[in-house]
């Protein structure tokens, strides 16, 4: 049974629609990722699955709960890291995870999920003085301290430097493997091709793409990049011809040839068969972040 | 809920204009008016009351001003933008609690303080202590329903802590005002004293003094503070936002 499903939600703030029909599930024990430009109903859509707002029609489902009449039920199994760390300044480390532990029926033991969250150095600490990645971590904590079964994580490495964000990373892999299922929200698509074991694509409130990460990578009509240089001469229409081939581009004796997964043997062969050897041949698989450039709607001016 | 409530006293605590504002303030305040030699002499205006037997609900409104107008608000706004209450939101507890234990320990701080105050007042200068005490606890709960309710209106309204701090200074000095601050209620003009009678601190003063001096609080503040605490109180509920 999947821990979460979400069936053709809908969900708008006046005349904006921030989420028009989507639907997937997170099945046990895996990460998976909702990724999208800024804007495409990431957030809405995890606020919903916590229970923090109604959606306008169709249904979510949390273990097998609604997360608005169930509420209690399902906020006591399903640890919530929104996008930015929420405490008041002078609150010390300490202090919130005991707070917070003493939120739920059965809570983790907090001395450990200090220590594994590297913050047992830091319970004296008030949250003003905390750095960004220990905000983030403690933020981690705070929704792990309740023990869940599910924990939603919504752009965790926001604003951490590179070495923060791997930590983090290494961290989310530490959560699943104690069996917790992990959504995670993210723009970053370093972190979903890293982590996630699913990724579903959202762009202007519509899920676009649903799988693995090499999956979505691949679905993408031009995400295999072919470059060589040709010799002086050979004209490219026969492989602007190909019908696996998606684009064609000639600089010079250069030529770039981009298309779908079996897009590189058509072009050798159709190469082969004109007695044509291509140097500097280079074959590239496009990356998730080409995937999502492809499939989504460039958003103006959004900040990364 | 009580570890809420214990969380929420100790960052309280923790915050120095809180603390001087709301505890030192007022009672050094209380000192220092009574070591005047002239406040401490029996006054006919002020039908044989000294001056200082007039400060102690006075000061103890200085408190209750502080935390449910400046406060209050703007701890709750400072909440509310940081997302407090919305992170509160996916937790069991809630945010609602929070917000119950915000108003149980400002309640605590002005009941501590009035204690202070009062122990101050009879120890330092022979002010007794309030001669009719169910009639002082009545107005002191009644005080605390209408300014904390008042507080949370404020907080309804401000989009912003920047926004609730300068309205909650704009609102300070004239309820001071009409709470006697400067001019005791007993030596204002009729007129002045018929608009403080309709303000919460002026109603909540009048209604001490008079359990102080073994009467009962009159009706007419009694029902001032009723009315403040309910379309106050009214008011938030419906206008309060969560984030």
């Amino acid at each position: 049974m999947p821990i979460i499903t979400v069936e053709n939600l809908h969900k708008r703030y006046g005349d904006r629609v921030a989420v028009d029909g989507v639907s997937f599930t997170v099945e046990e024990g895996e990460i998976f990722g909702l990724l999208g430009p800024n804007g495409a109903g990431k957030t809405t859509t995890v606020e919903t699955i916590a229970g923090l707002r109604a959606p306008d029609a169709g249904s979510v489902s949390v273990l097998g709960l609604d997360p608005r009449r169930d509420a209690a039920a399902v906020r006591e199994r399903v640890g919530v890291q929104l996008q930015e760390a929420a405490l008041p300044d002078r609150l010390r480390v300490g202090e919130a995870l005991e707070l917070y532990a003493g939120f739920y029926a059965r809570p983790a033991d907090v001395r450990e999920l200090a220590a594994t969250l590297g913050l047992d150095g830091h319970l004296a600490v008030p949250f003003a003085e905390l750095s960004g990645g220990q905000r983030q971590r403690l933020s981690i904590a705070l929704a792990l301290v309740g023990d869940p079964t599910v924990a939603i994580l919504d752009e965790l490495t926001t604003g951490l430097d590179p070495a923060a964000r791997r930590e983090t990373w290494g961290l989310v892999e530490r959560i699943r493997d104690r069996g917790v299922t992990v959504l995670l929200v993210t723009h970053v698509m370093e972190e979903a091709e890293r982590l996630a074991d699913r990724v579903g694509l959202l762009d202007a409130g519509r899920l676009v793409a649903l799988g693995a990460p090499d999956e979505v990578a691949a679905s993408a009509s031009a995400a295999t990049r072919v470059a060589f240089r040709v010799p002086p001469g050979f004209t490219g229409d026969v492989l602007a011809a190909l019908p696996e081939v998606a684009t064609y581009d000639r600089d010079g004796d250069r030529v770039t040839v981009t298309g779908g997964d079996g897009v590189a043997l058509a072009v050798l062969r159709a190469l082969d068969a004109h007695g044509v050897t291509p140097r500097n041949l280079h074959v590239e698989q496009g990356s998730l972040e080409d995937a999502v450039v492809a499939l989504t709607t460039p958003t103006m001016g959004a900040a990364a | 809920m009580t570890r809420l409530v214990r969380t929420e006293a100790r960052l309280y605590l923790r915050e120095p204009t809180i603390v001087f504002w709301g505890l030192v303030f007022p009672a050094v305040l209380l000192g220092v008016l009574g070591a005047i030699p002239s406040f401490r002499e029996h006054s006919a205006d002020l039908g044989g009351r000294r001056v200082i037997d007039l400060y102690v609900p006075i000061t103890a409104a200085l408190v209750l001003a502080m935390l449910a107008v400046s406060a209050l608000p703007s701890v709750l706004v400072d909440y509310r933008r940081r997302g407090v209450l919305r992170r509160l939101a996916t937790t069991p507890v809630g945010p609602a609690r929070l917000l119950g234990a915000q108003l149980a320990v400002n309640a605590a701080l002005v009941v501590t303080a009035l204690a202070v105050l009062l122990v101050l007042g009879a120890a330092l200068y022979g002010v007794g202590l309030p001669a009719n005490a169910a009639g002082y606890l009545l107005t002191l709960a009644l005080a605390l329903a209408a300014l904390l309710a008042f507080g949370l209106l404020l907080a309804s309204l401000a989009p912003t802590p920047r926004a609730a701090g300068a309205i909650g200074t704009m609102l300070f000095f004239p309820m001071m005002f009409f709470a006697g601050l400067w001019v005791p209620r007993e030596a204002m003009s009729p007129a002045l004293q018929d608009v403080s009678d309709l303000t919460p601190l002026g109603a909540a003063v009048a209604g001490l003094q008079a359990a102080a001096e073994g009467d009962w609080p009159r009706a007419l503040h009694v029902a001032v503070l009723v009315a403040w605490a309910v379309v106050c109180g009214g008011l938030a509920t419906r206008l309060f936002r969560w984030e």
